[in-house]
């Protein structure tokens, strides 16, 4: 299957979901505290949905039951929220979650510390977030889908950190999953050509340990090691002026999940 | 949220659609042209069976009223593979 190209008005659908992703999760990362459980956060994102235009992408893909993806600590990604589960001090939670709006999709994660967090998951933290920029600088028309690969793996691997192999970043569209693969490790100037119009979901998952998956039941892949893990997520469209990150609004400038945010929490 | 490259398949299915099949009973009703044969199941449904590749090497011999193993797949239930001749 071909790469689809997006026209500018097909951006600006996707940007519109892409804000609705944003909005989401935006709001979820400042309620995150300890004793709150991953449903309490699944609850209020659906409340969120309701006031607003669109469907949640993930609801019932391939038989998921939730609207949101809650990865705690070693849990990697694809964990389904579940009231039994309490978010403790110090934990990290991954928040990935995805929309449709009006045909289009956008599909964006985050992860977010519960409370005061150790020295080192805040680097783990860090490393994956700088790593998910590099990539997304690399979204340029010329460039290969291996120096995007690349620029994760080599950053988190100087820090001594792995990039896990068995997920990679999609193609995204009219279709959550599209064309091409975009694996978070690679050769520069390999794979295929990145041209204006395409749109990919850029979302390195880091371990802190081994890169290992071990699967827990259907969805939920988690660190074999034991070791915590993170992951960032946005939607990329590559376009003349460099990459457009669809998932956050445009006047936003700086990291791709910056932490000035949060600070206003603490 | 990530995809997952190399999906995992469907349950029971090995890449391999001979291992779907199901083996079942059967009495051979008469010899048809081609090595085929018209064999009755146990539940009475009359399927076309063919004999498999490990028999016909091996020159096994079927004559009506052999009680035979017929695999059926789960797709046409209407053909079978004898593979097994009891004596």
């Amino acid at each position: 299957m071909a790469i689809q190209l997006r026209s500018a008005s097909e951006l600006e659908k996707m940007y519109r979901a892409g804000q609705v992703v944003h909005e989401v999760l935006n709001a979820l990362r400042a309620q995150v505290q300890p004793g709150l459980t991953t449903m309490d956060l699944e609850k209020s994102a659906e409340e969120i949905i309701a006031k607003g235009p669109g469907r949640p992408a993930f609801k019932g893909y391939r038989g998921y039951p939730c609207v949101l993806c809650t990865s705690v600590n070693s849990e990697i990604v694809h964990g389904i929220p579940s009231p039994k589960r309490k978010l403790r001090e110090g934990d990290i939670v991954s928040l990935d979650f995805g929309m449709e709006v009006d045909g289009y999709y956008g599909d964006s994660a985050v992860t977010v510390p519960v409370g005061k967090i150790s020295p080192e998951l805040q680097k783990l933290l860090d490393v994956t977030r700088e790593s998910l920029d590099r990539a997304i600088d690399k979204m340029r028309p010329g460039n290969r889908l291996g120096d995007v690969g690349h620029a994760v793996q080599s950053w988190v691997e100087q820090h001594g950190y792995s990039v896990v192999r068995e997920f990679v970043g999609h193609g995204i569209g009219t279709k959550m999953h599209d064309e091409p693969n975009l694996p978070n490790y690679g050769e520069p100037g390999r794979g295929a050509r990145l041209q204006e119009g395409m749109v990919i979901a850029v979302e390195p998952m880091v371990n802190a340990g081994r890169p290992e998956v071990a699967m827990r039941g259907e969805w939920l892949a988690e660190t074999a090691d034991g070791s915590p893990s993170a992951h960032f997520e946005h939607t990329v469209a590559v376009t003349a002026n460099g990459p457009w990150i669809l998932t956050r609004p445009r006047e936003m400038t700086g990291p791709a999940w910056g932490n000035e945010v949060l600070s206003t929490k603490l | 949220m990530a995809k997952q490259p190399y999906q995992k398949k469907e349950k029971g299915d090995s890449g391999n659609p001979k291992e779907d099949a199901i083996e079942v009973m059967a009495t051979v009703i008469e010899p048809l042209p081609n090595a085929m044969f018209r064999v009755e199941l146990e539940n009475k449904h009359r399927v076309l069976a063919h004999v498999s590749g490990k028999m016909r090497k091996n020159f096994i011999r079927i004559l009506a009223g052999d009680k035979v193993a017929v695999e059926l797949s789960p797709y046409d239930l209407t053909r079978g593979r004898i593979v097994y001749r009891y004596k």
